[in-house]
């Protein structure tokens, strides 16, 4: 089973985030970088499924050098091999999609697993372009019904579940009020939420490994896809602030200003 | 003229999905901006019913297919249809509510069409050719105005930030389609709701929202919510937890609410958290750090235990009831 799975660099989600004075952009000076959350989940399933059923795990990341700092933590958590495509400057979802789809088309994965958003721009968007540009099944928000705490998450069993065949993918997806259970034909593009897995740490003899795990480089050019963005992003702005609350005493205070002041109780 | 199509979305009970309301409310914004018509569309088993209530919306056009495929929503049969009739009107906006069907289906669509496609937007700026709209980014510490290029743009839309669309009177014109279903290589296999008594997260006027002080037992926060008529909610280390249902999650990556009144006890207030209740118009923090984050939002805090504090809450606002 070959898995293809995303590893995009954002900002540290612990980070605080602020824009320049005249909103062309965030303030980079200071900030750490990290893999996508989301798709940090994505890699942890994909070993585990590649684990069960044998299987190669390919990591995929779209920006400059710096993204091979993704790579290779992800190669570092076990992944197989990286694919970096190797673009500056500004990219959209329509482009980060045809990309991937050109990479998918290369690798001919039986399964895409990326994160269903990545939380710098919070557009949950890049899978289903990528499913309907490829003409796969997708099944986005896939999460478990299982805890974190439950046995099953502690021996690291895929909550994506192969089929008998080898021909689909079960997932259980959170959706609004529920769970919803799909079964897609492979090859499939899979999102994942929160809550599909606990990812793993990169273990040092994995960190020593992935330094001689090869990296491809490929360029959008090569690839033939214009990244041109559809997409401008003209200006950025901070929320506006809350006016500042009080700290109240006691219960009593509380309540009185609900009822008196905010007239909310 | 050009148009403004909206996809109506039905819930697995059949009813109206609630957040589609306020997606027509933002239809209708942008139709008047951009000079043009809004028109839904409403795939259904049976829509007739659905059709009658949409029709006083202010919607020119419903739009209805009937189709016993149609009964659970599927992204892969729902996109071809939708982008389908989106091409026949020559649309120029396609837009949902930012639901997780909205957000499943409308970039599938959008990859039909070749549109762009801006996800949760929170404000329509500008008029005619020249529309805009506000996203937020980065968990809500950053609010975007972003252009779409492309000939027919996708939006999907923050319910919490557009009043409900009602009293246009019954106007709307019912018009029924045939629509071509693609073979799908996705089955339905089942879905498993999770039933509550208690008002809708992000329709209800009072949010209890409970986080990792609780220790898992959320029986003092289920307790206030009944005396309020409020809904629950949860910050994610406790749904991650297992503690409650997954859906109860308030936060960047979970639900966007904006009550009139939103309690969080025992939540620190992590900046993901904080991005899905930010917008809500009173803020009450209770919680034993005096340093926890969630202060900072709060109109008001109150440092104490919440196994304390909301015991004696319920008790004072039951004396004033």
């Amino acid at each position: 089973m070959k898995i293809l799975v995303t590893a995009k660099r954002v900002e540290d989600p612990e980070s605080k985030i602020k824009v320049k004075p005249d909103g062309s952009d965030i303030v980079k000076e200071g900030l750490k970088y990290k893999i996508n959350p989301f798709d940090e989940i994505g890699v942890e399933e994909g070993l585990r499924l590649a684990a069960k059923h044998t299987g190669e795990v390919v990591v995929v990341s779209i920006g400059g050098k710096e993204v091979q700092e993704q790579l290779r933590h992800a190669l570092a958590m076990g992944a197989n091999r990286a694919i970096w495509v190797n673009h500056t400057g500004p990219l959209d979802q329509l482009g980060i999609a045809g990309l991937l789809q050109k990479v998918a088309e290369k690798e001919k994965p039986d399964v895409v697993l990326l994160g269903k958003q990545s939380i710098d721009d919070d557009q949950n968007q890049v899978g289903q372009y990528l499913a309907e540009f490829l003409g796969w099944g997708q099944a986005t928000f896939a999460s478990k019904v299982e805890s974190l705490e439950s046995d099953q998450e502690k021996n690291k069993v895929p909550a994506v579940v192969l089929s008998a065949d080898k021909k689909s993918v079960q997932v259980v997806r959170e959706v609004d009020n529920g769970l919803a259970t799909l079964e897609v034909q492979l090859p499939a593009v899979i999102t994942t939420d929160l809550r599909l897995n606990q990812p793993r740490y990169a273990s040092l003899p994995g960190i020593m490994k992935a330094k001689s795990k090869p990296i491809e480089e490929l360029t959008p050019a090569g690839l033939g896809v214009d990244v041109a963005p559809k997409i401008q992003v003209l200006k950025l702005a901070s929320p506006p602030a809350r006016k500042a609350g009080i700290k109240v005493p006691d219960v009593a205070t509380l309540v009185e200003k609900l009822h008196n002041e905010a007239k909310v109780v | 003229m050009s148009i403004v199509l909206i996809v109506a979305e039905q819930q697995p009970d059949g009813n109206l999905r609630k957040a589609s309301l306020n997606a027509i409310a933002a239809g209708k914004q942008l139709a008047d901006k951009a000079g043009a018509e809004l028109h839904l569309v409403l795939l259904s088993k049976d829509p007739s019913r659905l059709a009658e209530e949409l029709k006083g919306t202010g919607a020119k056009v419903i739009h209805t297919a009937a189709a016993p495929e149609f009964e659970h929503y599927l992204a892969e049969v729902y996109a071809p249809v939708v982008a389908g009739l989106a091409q026949e009107l020559k649309a120029s906006f396609v837009g949902a509510a930012s639901t997780a069907q909205g957000k499943d289906l409308l970039p599938r669509v959008a990859a039909r069409l070749k549109a762009a496609m801006a996800t949760d937007i929170t404000g329509i700026n500008g008029s005619g050719a020249d529309i805009t709209f506000t996203r937020p980014m980065w968990a809500g510490n950053v609010f975007a105005e972003v252009k779409l290029t492309t000939p027919v743009q996708v939006i999907s839309i923050r319910a919490t930030e557009f009043s409900p669309a009602a009293g246009a009177g019954a106007s709307a014109e019912v018009k029924s389609f045939q629509p071509k279903l693609e073979a799908s290589k996705t089955k339905f296999v089942s879905f498993n709701e999770v039933k509550s008594a208690r008002p809708e997260l992000t329709e209800a006027s009072v949010v209890v929202s409970g986080g990792r002080g609780t220790k898992g037992d959320f029986k003092e926060i289920e307790a206030l919510a009944d005396l309020l008529g409020a809904a629950v909610g949860a910050s994610r280390a406790v749904c991650d937890a297992g503690w409650v249902p997954n859906d109860l999650q308030v936060g960047q990556t979970g639900k966007v609410v904006a009550p009139k009144l939103y309690i969080a006890a025992g939540i620190s207030g992590a900046i993901q958290h904080l991005a899905g209740m930010k917008s809500s118009k009173t803020i009450v923090a209770i919680n034993k750090d005096p340093e926890a984050p969630i202060f900072q939002v709060a109109d008001y805090g109150l440092v104490d235990d919440l196994f304390k504090v909301l015991p004696a809450l319920r008790e004072s606002i039951q004396k004033l009831k």
